[in-house]
């Protein structure tokens, strides 16, 4: 174990930077797309299934099928993961502010509009606040897969903590693979750990 | 007029009329009770007024501006609103909830938390439950919440769509007062849906009856008690209630014999002894040449003349309890009680006699409100259950033509 770190620790610094920055761009992304989407979902009466279904079966598409079909259209690098990973993110986000922003009662939605609040008011003051708890665990759901996946990243040289296992493979070099793998259920847990604080801060006192 | 609202109508798009021809005028500080059963328009009528919903045709004016005209969002914030199931925003502590119409207006933050501390007071709640948030609260504490937000921003009207239907009897009454003082102390304007008759009757200075989009009767509610205007305001009302109200809705006219034994004080006793023969009763009441009551002889008193010829006015007593025509029985029965006297002469407002009270007819008044509706196969003892029975008559009657 001491061996390892001397000897790779630089190594799993960088790969580890590299492995978060693939993730969080991903996240980030899905978060910008999937939390409106799922918000716009709610304001129509029609599309919500057939968009929630669509984002479904985008996530059956096998991960290293995905990351080749990325290939053709953004080359090899970083670029193509995250748009993949991006993807794959979409669904636990945008089912769960649907299921969120739905789940606000329509008493406090009436309520809202009676007393005078426009239509952004209502969204940004009651309702998105209510549901944040709901659209909070999509997102916490999505990193935690994110992370997982942006393993296979490094298949199409997006490098990450994926290098590490890949090259294990190869060599077959068991140490390798652990030195990889364990960060990442590491990172996974800690990032998992860090957003249930954020999912609890957003969270209502009454509501918890 | 602060609010009228004239011929609206709501159809909705499958062809159901929700409302027909709604007509209604109301004045600054009327408490205007809409009641009805279920689907019969009321609270659609009602969404009307802050354009939660839009009528078909008609139109809403509020201090003579057409509301289609205004801005929804600005003239629902000079509405206050409360709905059934209170409505307070889970996230937000009372302050907040009590200042969200305040802050949506754009008060100062300093005017805003007086107003906040002033409307607690106004719930009669402490004021530290303003840090508190409304889960923490009991389901009466946080109506009163929901009904002083109404008037934070100082709304002139306050809609209310079945506030306290969710409450137990004991806070349901608390709150009941709450509203009633504040349209009475602060002069606001209520109008508000229920489908509890005695909180409407209780409650509002004029009630709306609606059954099927349609008003079937708007009055006062001691004229709708009074006289209902068909057979579905009686059902709604309730047989019992009216009987029960009607201490408080009856004249004393209503319930009085016409046509009192009356002599006038030229008379002599023989007049007086062979008039109370005939007419069976042991007391005269003595009126003059106008009708205008002077006393009353007592068969006892008329015993102890030995000269036959006295005249009436020499032994009439003058120490007469009467009663007024107009007055209502509620008022006037425990006085009548009191006073111990079998019979109670009437009279109109310039003293001249037109009936008189028999402790029988108070009796049956006494009886019905305690005890409910009368046995219907029993004869009529007093006008107001012939009135009953022949309401009930008519019903049949309606039924056998069908």
């Amino acid at each position: 174990m001491m061996h390892f770190l001397a000897t790779y620790g630089t190594q799993l610094i960088s790969k580890t930077g590299q492995h978060l920055y693939i993730s969080a761009a991903a996240l980030a992304l899905g978060v910008i797309v999937a939390v409106p989407l799922g918000i716009l979902l709610t304001r129509m009466k029609h599309g919500a299934n057939f968009v929630i279904t669509l984002a479904g079966v985008l996530q059956t598409i096998p991960a290293m099928a995905l990351l080749a079909i990325m290939i053709p259209i953004f080359g090899i690098g970083s670029t193509p993961a995250i748009v993949a990973l991006f993807i794959y993110s979409l669904l636990p986000i945008l089912r769960n502010t649907y299921l969120g922003m739905q789940g606000v009662s329509p008493t406090v939605r009436d309520a809202a509009k009676g007393m005078g609040m426009t239509w952004w008011q209502m969204m940004i003051q009651a309702e998105i606040p209510l549901a944040a708890p709901v659209i909070m665990a999509g997102i916490r759901l999505s990193a935690t897969y994110v992370i997982a996946w942006a393993t296979l990243a490094s298949y199409i040289g997006a490098g990450g903590l994926g290098d590490f296992i890949f090259n294990g493979l190869n060599l077959y070099r068991s140490d390798l693979i652990l030195g990889g793998s364990i960060p990442v259920i590491l990172l996974a847990l800690i990032v998992d750990y860090l957003l249930g604080k954020v999912e609890m801060a957003v969270t209502p006192r009454q509501l918890r | 007029m602060l609010l009228s609202m004239e011929h609206l109508r709501k159809e909705y798009p499958n062809g159901k009329v929700a409302v027909d021809d709604f007509n209604l005028q109301v004045g600054r500080g009327e408490f205007i009770a809409f009641i009805g059963t279920s689907g019969s328009g009321k609270t659609t009528t009602m969404r009307m007024i802050n354009r939660m919903l839009k009528q078909t045709s008609g139109t809403i004016k509020i201090n003579d501006k057409d509301i289609s005209k205004m801005d929804p969002v600005k003239l629902r914030r000079s509405i206050g609103y409360v709905i059934q199931n209170i409505g307070l925003m889970p996230h937000m502590t009372i302050q907040e909830n009590i200042e969200l119409v305040p802050k949506l207006l754009g008060w100062s933050k300093e005017k805003r938390a007086e107003q906040a501390h002033k409307m607690i007071e106004l719930a009669q709640l402490p004021d530290e439950m303003l840090k508190r948030y409304p889960g923490e609260l009991s389901g009466g504490q946080q109506q009163r919440i929901g009904v002083v937000r109404a008037l934070a921003a100082d709304q002139e009207i306050i809609l209310m769509d079945e506030p306290f239907g969710a409450l137990d009897p004991i806070t349901r009454e608390s709150l009941q007062d709450l509203v009633k003082h504040l349209q009475e102390d602060l002069g606001k304007t209520f109008i508000f849906v229920t489908h509890d008759m005695d909180e409407a009757l209780h409650l509002a200075t004029k009630v709306v009856i609606m059954s099927q989009g349609k008003q079937v009767q708007v009055d006062t509610p001691e004229n709708i008690l009074r006289h209902p205007a068909n057979e579905f305001v009686t059902n709604l009302i309730g047989e019992e209630r009216l009987i029960r109200a009607q201490p408080n809705i009856l004249s004393v006219s209503q319930i009085m014999l016409k046509n009192p034994v009356s002599i006038t004080p030229d008379k002599t006793v023989d007049d007086a002894i062979d008039l109370m023969h005939d007419r069976r009763v042991d007391t005269l009441l003595v009126t003059d040449d106008d009708d205008t009551l002077q006393g009353y002889v007592d068969l006892e008193d008329i015993n102890r003349i030995t000269d036959a010829h006295t005249t009436v006015s020499d032994f009439t007593n003058r120490q007469v309890f009467f009663v007024k025509a107009d007055s209502l029985i509620g008022d006037t029965v425990d006085r009548i009680l009191k006073q111990g006297v079998k019979n109670v002469p009437v009279v109109d407002k310039d003293k001249h006699l037109v009936g008189i009270v028999t402790r029988t007819a108070l009796v049956d008044i006494v009886y019905d409100a305690l005890r409910g509706a009368p046995e219907a196969d029993e004869t009529p003892a007093s006008p107001i259950n012939a009135d009953i029975h022949a309401a009930a008559t008519h019903d049949e009657g309606g039924d056998s033509q069908q």
